[in-house]
């Protein structure tokens, strides 16, 4: 054996994995942002048409004029606002209790994770059981229940959806933060218990700070989620309804893209999005992480 | 709670015997929360007719049926799109567990220029929004390779990811140099050693790397949505999806036959999670906290 073949076997063992990527993920991404300087349709096979180079122009008709895509960016802004805080406190609050000696962890910890590995398709199925106008939801809630239904509510829709996304990825954010509790020296707590801290001092002195790393990557996680959103609002709530209230953008883009067969200004809508989607996560990334 | 457990007159020991009854009611009230769905999913599939009313989501065994699971056979032939799923899924594992390996075994233990810059690209493309790649992919794959509704048109997009590359890197980074440098003076091939050495040590990682990825292709409905029109070919989530999209609308209470493949559609992946749970808990983490 020389070095020479073991260096041969690197590039050899890597050129599928590499081969994949240039064709799934590099070549795509180029092929995204060069499709949203142009008009491009889809054709029928065999056709022939003009696909025009037009700039900017899809970019400026879809951030100066489209209502719809401001409907959509506004939607999402209430789908994060919900589940970004509620995921990140409850798997806060979840992960500490189990970290404690406590009986019957591993069946806690499996309930919590149930969801997450639940096909969105089926959670959709008995959450619009629970939720449609007769359901038990408002069956149990009575008077209380809200008109017109949770799902055909301008209002509630979206923070529906937002509960389902948060109760269905819940247990994987509190097995990040299980992890991070690990990490935290039992020192730390051993010296404020001798400085006569109580349980609550101790959580917001010692776990909080000492969990932030965890919390950078569950809030940045959360909103990369949480910008993809499709299938709760084209199944649950009937394809983005009432009046487009939850209408997401990534819904949009395929209503453009694939419906509307408007290729060209549908990427122009993904590159936008990813754009903002990486800006907004690198700022919580700086907000969370300096003091 | 917060306010009285800082009174005086209350001993350390009274607080964190409370703080433990209050983190174990919280644990309780949660597992209800996530696991009452997936009881009420069964539940309303056993009922001919589900009951929304609260006594309905307790019926007595004489009331329950396999009428709904027909029903929905009847609309969704259930086998061929288990078959699907099954194709579908099996096909991604088999080309992840292939791929992922070779590439997780050049960058952990093969040495070759370029090594690292090809790991931090790997890192990279977790960062890339799929919402981005969607219309191009849409384009590339079903109208300019002519893909659609085909199976390979399904799998190539998911053919191997980066969370099982990982995984991979760091279990063979684990195993000891001198084994494979033993081999080595021994003149035997990379390619040897990587399937008569490191394979046999590695089945944990394998388990947990196919444990993973079963569960993307499994649950998917946007990719394969996008690519089958043909009910024939439709993997059961997407299948399922449309039978929803399309009876909502006309039918008073289609929750049976939709709750029926609900449970279909969920008792896979349940189902190995919870034989192999020991295996998902340590990747998902390990995998988290890595990025």
């Amino acid at each position: 054996m020389s070095a020479g073949t073991v260096r041969y076997a690197g590039y050899l063992f890597i050129l599928p994995y590499l081969t994949f990527l240039g064709l799934f993920i590099a070549y795509p991404l180029g092929f995204a942002v060069w499709m949203s300087f142009y008009d491009y349709f889809f054709a029928a096979p065999g056709a022939v048409v003009e696909r025009p180079f037009v700039g900017l122009e899809n970019y400026r008709a879809l951030i100066l004029e489209d209502g719809i895509f401001h409907t959509t960016l506004g939607n999402i802004a209430v789908f994060i606002a919900v589940n970004v805080p509620l995921t990140t406190v409850l798997a806060i609050v979840l992960a500490t209790a189990l970290n404690a000696r406590l009986p019957g962890r591993t069946f806690f910890r499996t309930s919590y994770y149930l969801p997450y590995v639940t096909a969105s398709v089926a959670i959709i199925a008995v959450w619009g059981y629970l939720f449609f106008s007769d359901g038990l939801v408002n069956r149990v809630l009575g008077d209380l229940a809200p008109e017109p239904s949770w799902l055909v509510n301008r209002t509630w829709a979206m923070i529906v959806v937002a509960l389902l996304v948060t109760w269905k990825n819940l247990g994987y954010y509190v097995l990040l933060y299980l992890a991070a509790l690990q990490n935290i020296p039992r020192q730390l707590y051993e010296a404020a218990e001798v400085d006569g801290a109580g349980v609550l001092a101790k959580f917001r002195h010692i776990t909080i700070p000492g969990l932030r790393p965890a919390t950078v990557l569950v809030v940045i996680l959360s909103t990369i989620i949480g910008a993809n959103l499709f299938t709760e609002p084209y199944l649950l709530t009937n394809g983005g309804g009432p009046e487009n209230q939850t209408l997401s953008p990534v819904l949009y883009m395929y209503q453009k893209g694939i419906e509307q067969a408007d290729a060209g200004y549908a990427a122009a809508i993904g590159v936008t999005l990813s754009i903002g989607v990486l800006t907004i996560a690198a700022v919580q990334r700086f907000a969370l992480e300096r003091d | 709670m917060a306010v009285k457990a800082r009174k005086p007159g209350f001993s350390p020991r009274l607080v964190r015997v409370l703080g433990q009854v209050l983190g174990f009611a919280a644990l309780c009230l949660g597992a209800f929360l996530f696991l009452f769905p997936f009881y009420y999913m069964v539940v309303g599939a056993l009922q001919e007719r589900p009951d929304p009313s609260i006594a309905g989501a307790f019926p007595g065994p004489d009331e329950l049926s396999l009428v709904n699971f027909q029903q929905i056979n009847e609309r969704v032939p259930l086998l061929q799109a288990l078959l699907n799923s099954l194709i579908y899924t099996g096909g991604v594992i088999l080309g992840t567990l292939t791929i992922g390996i070779l590439a997780g075994y050049a960058l952990s233990r093969l040495r070759w220029r370029g090594r690292e810059l090809v790991f931090n690209i790997v890192l990279l493309t977790l960062i890339v929004p799929f919402q981005l790649l969607m219309i191009p992919m849409y384009v590339m794959v079903v109208r300019t390779w002519g893909l659609g509704d085909t199976y390979l048109g399904m799998i190539l997009p998911f053919l191997v990811n980066s969370t099982a590359v990982f995984v991979f890197r760091q279990f063979f980074l684990q195993i000891p140099e001198e084994m494979l440098d033993a081999a080595r003076i021994d003149g035997a091939g990379e390619l040897r050693i990587l399937t008569q050495i490191v394979l046999p040590l590695s089945r944990p990682a394998i388990l947990t790397a196919g444990l993973i990825t079963f569960i993307g292709p499994w649950n998917e409905f946007l990719w394969p949505f996008l690519v089958t029109k043909q009910q024939e070919l439709q993997p059961l989530a997407v299948a399922l999806a449309n039978y929803i999209s399309t009876v909502a609308a006309s039918t008073a209470n289609p929750f049976g036959a939709i709750l029926a493949g609900a449970v279909v559609l969920a008792i896979p992946a349940v189902a190995l999670f919870v034989i192999f749970q020991r295996y998902f808990v340590q990747s998902e983490t390990s995998a988290g906290l890595k990025e």
